[in-house]
């Protein structure tokens, strides 16, 4: 156990700031080409939120509303939730559990690769692709569903979004420990649309019923779907300084349960 | 056969006395298995060591014990004089490990880019690509090469970093004739450049063709160290098969004789000296057929060492 400490606490020593940068923004580069190039990870975290929205917000109820936002926007902000979820949760555990439980990631910790760029590389990743589903969103939402927001609220519901990756990243590294590279995709599955559907990410909020509205609120998604709904006018009005100190521990939990199984790993052989 | 394999550099010439990578009598148990037992090892500068053994012998491990990627439940392990873990030591170590899946949709080239970043002098990327023989798979995808490939773009990212000491953990697996070859050549070459190389092998013919010293490893511990005469000589010498009425037990009281095996009708005998055995043997039983007399190869003492040298005669197969 206390190898780890001493791993991670050295491993700055002997690289200028520059050298640090190439490499973790290499690592990033790489992780982001690894992932685009796998259709598993884009037909599966791609396609489900922009399909949905296509469906439900613009071939369908494209002219409704709830609570006086249109359809099309409220669904942005929920299938932008549900979609993010995914990115972030696939793009850690998936791969994570994969390089752990077939040997590569002993690869990389024999190399001199400091051990925070794997991690961060993943959770940059989960953003840009979050990033990327928001803006397909908008896209189409814009084109196609007459959506239309300032600027202002736009960037701010971008960049909500884009910072709600962090929570499920977080979230995905401890999956990614405590499960095996065959069963992770279906524990990512088994926990991600559950719970989606709980928080209110493809039936609205209030159309659910009363239990599960009670479940929600305990529900990490929910509180990043209430986040962007209330920037487009449709939250609950609940004040969103405790959704995101919901986020903020929920963030920290999960990068505590991650960090028990970084520790055990040390001590495991595997491969 | 194997003996005659020729050696392409004086044992003596590259070595110096400077401890590279070391187990000092270390244990490793995985829950009730004990991986290792009391294991001491010594890897000098400028040596290319064979770590040779069964499988589940335990060279995994000891490899995984130096990269810092284990610890010992007792004993130390200290490579350029200090912990393995030290960021600092990685810098100067590369290595080859057996994995499972490496992620499939990166080039070559970039696999090579990747870890190339990790090092502060890093090796150029053609040469690293020529001396791993992947010039023309640089734009491959990792997951669209063959296993000797992707065994050989493993061996890439092994010395990308220009490392001092390379671990190299069952690097020609899966390789064809033509390229253990190649990858052979190329691990001369390391050596010849001043760099340390320990590799673990169940191929016998690897560790004599390339390493300056042997450690015999089986069921967790090291059960003879020298060079490959050297090893080969501790337990080579003769065999000699016959039918016959005596008893194991009389056989195996006969002067010379050191082990003594069933094999169907027949028996098994292993001696340094066949000629006193024979004698003794033929003036014991005159109804003795079907007599041969061979030498052991570094096969059969690979397994001799290898088997269970206890007093229960019952060797395991």
């Amino acid at each position: 156990m206390s190898t780890a400490t001493v791993v991670l606490s050295n491993t700055q020593i002997q690289r200028s700031p520059g050298d640090t940068a190439r490499v973790y923004l290499k690592e990033a580069k790489y992780e982001f080409l690894k992932n685009l190039r796998l259709r598993m990870y884009t037909a599966s975290v791609l396609s489900f939120p922009i399909m949905f929205y296509v469906l439900f917000g613009l071939v369908l109820n494209a002219k409704e509303a709830i609570g006086g936002t249109g359809v099309p926007t409220y669904l942005i902000a929920t299938y932008g939730t549900f979609g993010v979820i995914g990115a972030s949760l696939f793009g850690t555990a998936a791969g994570l559990a994969s390089d752990r439980g077939l040997g590569w990631l002993q690869v990389k910790r024999a190399s001199p690769m400091p051990p925070f760029a794997y991690f961060v590389a993943k959770v940059i990743t989960s953003m840009i692709f979050s990033t990327f589903i928001v803006l397909a969103l908008f896209a189409l939402g814009i084109g196609f569903g007459g959506v239309r927001m300032p600027l202002g609220e736009f960037a701010k519901l971008l960049g909500t979004l884009a910072a709600g990756s962090l929570p499920f990243s977080a979230m995905g590294l401890a999956l990614g420990y405590f499960t095996g590279p065959n069963s992770a995709p279906a524990t990512i599955n088994l926990i991600y649309l559950p719970m989606s559907f709980c928080s209110g990410l493809w039936v609205p909020f209030m159309f659910l019923p009363k239990i599960v509205r009670q479940i929600a609120l305990a529900l990490p998604p929910y509180h990043l779907s209430q986040l962007a709904l209330g920037i487009v006018g449709a939250g609950r009005h609940e004040s969103s300084v405790t959704h995101w100190e919901v986020l903020a521990a929920f963030t920290m939990i999960c990068l505590g349960v991650a960090r028990i199984g970084f520790q055990r790993d040390q001590e495991k052989m595997y491969g | 056969m194997l003996a005659t394999i020729e050696r392409t550099r004086p044992a003596e010439t590259a070595t110096s006395n400077l401890v590279v990578a070391s187990l000092e009598g270390v244990n490793k148990n995985y829950g009730s298995v004990k991986a290792l037992r009391s294991v001491d090892f010594r890897v000098r500068a400028g040596e290319l060591v064979a770590l040779l053994g069964p499988n589940g012998a335990g060279k995994t491990t000891a490899v995984k014990l130096l990269l810092g990627l284990l610890q010992p439940n007792s004993g130390r392990v200290r490579v350029f004089g200090g912990d393995p873990t030290n960021p600092e030591n990685r810098m100067k170590t590369g290595a080859m490990l057996q994995v499972g899946r490496v992620p499939e949709t990166l080039r070559v080239r970039e696999h090579i880019d990747l870890f190339s970043s990790y090092y502060q002098k890093p090796m150029a990327l053609a040469e690293v690509v020529a001396a791993a023989g992947l010039e023309k798979l640089q734009d491959r995808k990792f997951g669209d090469l063959s296993g000797g490939q992707k065994q050989r773009v493993l061996f890439a990212l092994s010395i990308c970093g220009d490392p001092d000491m390379l671990f190299l953990d069952e690097p020609t697996v899966g390789l064809d004739v033509e390229s253990r070859r190649m990858l052979w050549d190329e691990i001369r070459r390391m050596v010849g450049r001043g760099k340390t190389v320990l590799l673990t092998t169940h191929y016998l013919q690897e560790a004599d063709a390339l390493a300056d010293r042997v450690a015999v490893i089986n069921q967790g511990e090291i059960v003879a160290q020298g060079t490959p005469a050297e090893i080969k000589a501790k337990t080579a010498g003769k065999r000699i098969r016959c039918i016959t009425n005596l008893s194991m037990s009389v056989l195996r009281r006969i002067p010379g004789v050191s082990d003594v095996k069933e094999d169907r009708e027949a028996v098994e005998l292993h001696m340094i000296e066949a000629e006193s055995v024979l004698r003794e043997l033929l003036s014991m039983d005159d109804g003795l057929s079907g007599l041969e007399v061979t030498s052991a190869g570094l096969e059969e003492a690979f397994l001799a060492l290898t088997q269970d040298t206890g007093t229960n005669g019952n060797p395991q197969n």
